[in-house]
């Protein structure tokens, strides 16, 4: 088990396209270590940089303070489960967890007692002769997991672990990759294009966009204060509100003509924000209050616990998530109230205007 | 450090191809060039210009065209690429397939079996199949015809090769139409149905724009096989007299029976380019067919 | 039924019956003469006997013949397989510097290089190595010719396999040559097969090669062999001839059996998991 560091690490391929661009990043011992972003943001290349599956084209890659970066991937002490398991067809499960073993030289018998030892912690000792086209989603997953840590290896590298999965195998295979990771305690660092897997399965979460980093943090920090507009509209399950507004003073920001409450942001009268606050954190009224943003109700979605309504008002659309059992007939006039302490404002280049967060652990 | 998938690195890579390309270097791009060469000499198999072949340029050529022998060759091949392959074969080939398309059970496989069996036979069982089948005083086809006496390999030789030739190669072109007919779209040919159109409007509308691609496949590779045909030969020594002389035979009795090595390479000259003519408009379509799937991987390879 | 419908139905089953005919009529020779205690050059229901059989399993030429026949088709099948498959695993793998105009080119040369067309001078060049009279000589130009395609056919196979595979045991530190080994061979051997069988039957029926490359008889494969078989009377000996025929027909009936029953006709493809 070791720490992972990546030092302005790049890379750039043959026809000048960059896939990563000096990313800095340290992932601790026995963190379990999410890189997130859109598809082609070059998460993928990232962990494929890290196992040595590709070359980099500048900075270090150093796992457990040892610089990795010219060694050939099957000599750096790491294993990777591949989004499509990559078990070999043509082995039997037992020969496929025991593959790393038989290139260590490790003696049949021994291997054969490892792999049955493993696959048996993993719940897979009755399939131990089966080929993998005989396995389910699910046990092919635990098999190439099986096979991974029959190698004791120093890192897990998880391509997208969960996407080959239907979307109630996921569920289970999420608590199970959980729990067995904290039962491991092995470095482990998985790939993922959908938020709610980051935010349910890591420790930390990279969030990258165009090959660069654009966030590190815990889920909560991730999700509460998203660092800029890219990572705030990327994260969470109902888009984030992002309307145009103006520091109007008093603290006061003024969104389609209503000034609204907005907490401690330190910035001058007249600047043009971005005002962002998650559905989930605006208040529903069909009553005017102050501090509220009218709209007509244009569409509502049911959620099932609660209904995600749209209003369309002077501000743009707003989203807001209603409690499944307000009525809120289409047409009508809401209001919407966001909770101030919950509030981001974003300057005009896309940062957060007060990283250092007031409520820090709220 | 290698970047491909099994860390193989570009000099290992390419001691792997070497061998195989070595090879082809060989014997066949090797024989190629040679044919060119021999080609413009006036070498023979003996005598003096066995010894010291004389560069002639293209005499040969010259003399094949103002040869009344070349053209006639020409024209008997001409005849036996239409008839049995373009004619023959292609159209033979999509009937049945069209017949016995979204069919399954003992008839269709017994119709496969029976046309494939005479495609993967040797081509020397095969021809003597015909030549007991064709044979003047017990031939199986007199019999059944009541026509004993007629030696049908003497009396309509050209057309008794090109029948044998339908006979021996329409496997391919059934099994590539039917691979095609498989990629027509099921609801184009019902919405085609439920507009009224007869099954020759259903042909001429949905499966032939549907199939163009594979048309052209397989005219091109069927007519490039026929011409290399060497099998004929077999049935009738390209008799009588020169009757059935077509290209290959012609080469083979001019350069090998007669000895004039020389003037066979240049008629050989004249085969490789109508050959490379035909495989250049192949190779053209597998390239227009093969971008998209290029294009992902090169994707794939990033 | 409508009159229009029922005349359909009958000229589809009147054609489907003039093509079995066709296909059958040449076939009945070989499959009834064999048998006949006294075969003629017409297919007539045979008076059965296996004596035909026996006789030729006395006729050392003509097992001479499907022996060389076989070591012709094993030799050239085994450096085709094997080079092929190198080569088209290193071309599907590694970018090497012109690698698409070199198959591409390959795949042209090998349809316009064909045996007829270069007779002369494979006959020169055998003349010239001293390979005239050498199943060597046989066996390389067969080879030389039928490796283009192979190449082409298994590059496409190997494309359509996951990389990951390969990766992933690269990862657990297996070398190159282990991986090639563990893991593409297995993966690729539909493919492999495919080609075996292929170019087996080139050659297996490969008339032209042996007939110009060879001179002695106890060389020669069963498709030339086949037309020196004369009685003393200087007719085709008819019994020979069929069951020869027969016999040299089965393998690669066989083989073409077990190909399509076990991959199918359309062999492209990798493993599906």
């Amino acid at each position: 088990m070791a720490a992972i560091e990546l030092a302005a690490l790049s890379k750039v391929y043959p026809g000048g396209v960059t896939a990563l661009d000096a990313v800095d990043l340290t992932i601790a011992d026995g963190e379990f270590f999410a890189l997130l972003g859109p598809s082609g943001c070059g998460k993928t290349t990232l962990l494929r940089t890290i196992a040595g599956l590709e070359e980099a084209t500048g900075g270090a890659v150093r796992i457990g303070g040892d610089d990795v970066t010219a060694l050939p991937p099957g000599r750096r002490d790491v294993a990777m489960v591949f989004q499509d398991y990559a078990l070999f067809p043509h082995m039997s499960v037992s020969d496929n967890i025991a593959y790393p073993l038989r290139i260590k030289k490790v003696a049949g018998a021994e291997r054969r007692a490892k792999a049955a030892e493993t696959a048996g912690a993993l719940g897979l000792g009755g399939l131990l002769e089966r080929r993998p086209g005989q396995l389910s989603g699910g046990q092919q997953q635990r098999v190439a997991l099986a096979r991974a840590m029959a190698y004791r290896p120093r890192a897990f590298l998880l391509d997208e672990p969960l996407s080959n999965l239907d979307a109630r195998m996921r569920l289970e295979a999420r608590t199970f990759l959980k729990r067995l990771q904290r039962e491991l305690r092995v470095t482990c660092v998985f790939v993922t294009h959908d938020q709610a897997e980051a935010l349910a399965l890591a420790d930390r979460i990279a969030v990258l966009d165009d090959g660069r980093v654009r966030q590190i943090g815990t889920p909560a920090e991730v999700f509460r204060r998203p660092a800029n507009t890219f990572v705030a509209s990327f994260i969470g399950s109902t888009p984030m509100n992002l309307l145009d507004g103006v520091v109007t003073g008093d603290g006061r920001v003024g969104v389609g003509g209503v000034p609204l409450p907005a907490g401690e942001h330190g910035l001058p009268d007249g600047e043009r924000v971005t005002f962002a606050v998650r559905p989930e954190y605006l208040g529903y009224g069909t009553e005017p209050v102050p501090g509220a943003l009218p709209g007509r109700v244009t569409v509502v979605e049911n959620l099932g616990s609660a209904q995600l309504v749209t209003l369309d008002g002077d501000a743009g659309s707003v989203q807001v998530v209603v409690d499944e059992d307000v009525p809120v007939p289409l047409g009508a006039t809401g209001y919407a109230a966001p909770r101030p302490e919950r509030v981001l404002l974003y300057r005009r280049d896309g940062e957060l205007a007060a990283p250092e967060a007031p409520h820090a652990g709220a | 450090m290698p970047t491909d998938a099994a860390g193989l690195g570009r000099r290992r890579a390419a001691a792997f191809v070497a061998p195989a390309l070595l090879l082809i270097a060989g014997f066949l791009v090797l024989p190629a060039l040679w044919t060119v060469y021999l080609g413009a000499t006036d070498y023979r198999l003996t005598g003096l210009a066995a010894a010291e072949p004389e560069f002639t340029g293209l005499d040969n050529v010259r003399r094949a065209l103002d040869e009344d022998s070349f053209t006639h060759s020409l024209g008997l091949t001409l005849q036996f690429v239409v008839g049995s392959a373009v004619l023959g074969q292609a159209v033979l080939g999509f009937a049945i397939a069209w017949l016995l398309r979204g069919r399954r059970g003992v008839l269709r496989r017994l119709v496969e079996a029976l046309v494939l069996l005479a495609w993967i036979l040797p081509g020397s069982v095969v021809a003597f199949l015909w030549i007991a089948l064709l044979d003047r005083n017990d031939g199986t086809l007199n019999g059944l015809l009541g026509t004993p006496g007629t030696a049908w390999l003497v009396e309509h030789p050209m057309a008794s090769i090109i029948v044998f030739n339908i006979w021996r190669g329409t496997a391919f072109s059934m099994m590539l139409y039917a691979a095609a007919l498989g990629t027509v779209s099921p609801t184009q040919l019902e919405t085609a149905r439920l507009a009224g159109a007869s099954g020759w409007q259903q042909l001429r509308d949905v499966v032939f724009p549907a199939i163009r691609g594979h048309v052209l496949t397989n005219l091109l590779l069927i007519s490039l096989w026929t011409f290399n045909d060497f099998t004929p030969f077999l049935l009738t020594g390209g008799g009588p007299s020169d009757e059935t002389e077509i290209m290959p035979v012609f080469i083979y009795k001019t350069a090998l029976f007669n000895g004039e090595l020389g003037y066979g390479a240049a008629l050989s000259v004249l085969m490789l380019l109508v050959n490379l003519v035909i495989a250049l408009v192949y190779v053209r379509l597998l390239r227009q067919r093969a971008r998209p799937a290029k294009a992902a991987e090169r994707g794939a390879e990033r | 039924m409508t009159p229009a419908r029922a005349v359909r139905v009958v000229v589809r089953y009147t054609f489907v019956c003039a093509v079995l005919g066709f296909f059958t009529l040449p076939l009945l020779w070989l499959a009834f003469a064999p048998f006949d205690r006294d075969p003629s050059i017409a297919a007539s229901l045979p008076q059965f006997t296996l004596h035909n059989f026996r006789e030729l399993l006395d006729n050392e030429q003509a097992l001479r013949s499907l022996r060389n026949s076989l070591v012709l088709a094993a030799g050239t099948g085994g450096i085709v397989v094997t080079l092929a498959a190198a080569a088209a695993y290193a071309l599907s793998r590694v970018r090497l510097p012109g690698r698409d105009g070199l198959l591409y080119a390959l795949l042209l040369l090998s349809s316009i290089v064909t045996g007829t067309a270069a007779m002369v001078p494979l006959f020169n060049l055998a003349y010239e190595l001293d390979l005239i009279d050498s199943q060597l000589g046989v066996i390389l130009v067969l080879s030389g010719g039928l490796l283009p395609s192979a190449i082409f056919i298994l590059k496409d196979f190997t494309d359509t396999t996951p990389r990951s595979y390969e990766e992933s045991a690269r990862v657990f530190g297996a070398s190159p040559l282990q991986i090639v080994a563990h893991i593409v061979v297995p993966l690729i051997r539909p493919g492999l097969a495919t080609i075996a069988v292929w170019s087996v039957a080139q050659v297996w029926g490969n008339f032209l090669i042996p007939f110009l490359l060879l001179r002695s008889p106890e060389k020669s494969p069963a498709a030339v062999v086949m037309y020196t078989f004369y009685t003393e009377g200087g007719q085709p000996d008819l019994a020979l001839i069929s069951t020869f025929s027969l016999l040299y027909s089965l393998p690669v009936v066989v083989m073409f059996l077990f190909v399509s029953s076990r991959y199918g006709f359309r062999f492209h493809g990798g493993i599906k998991h």
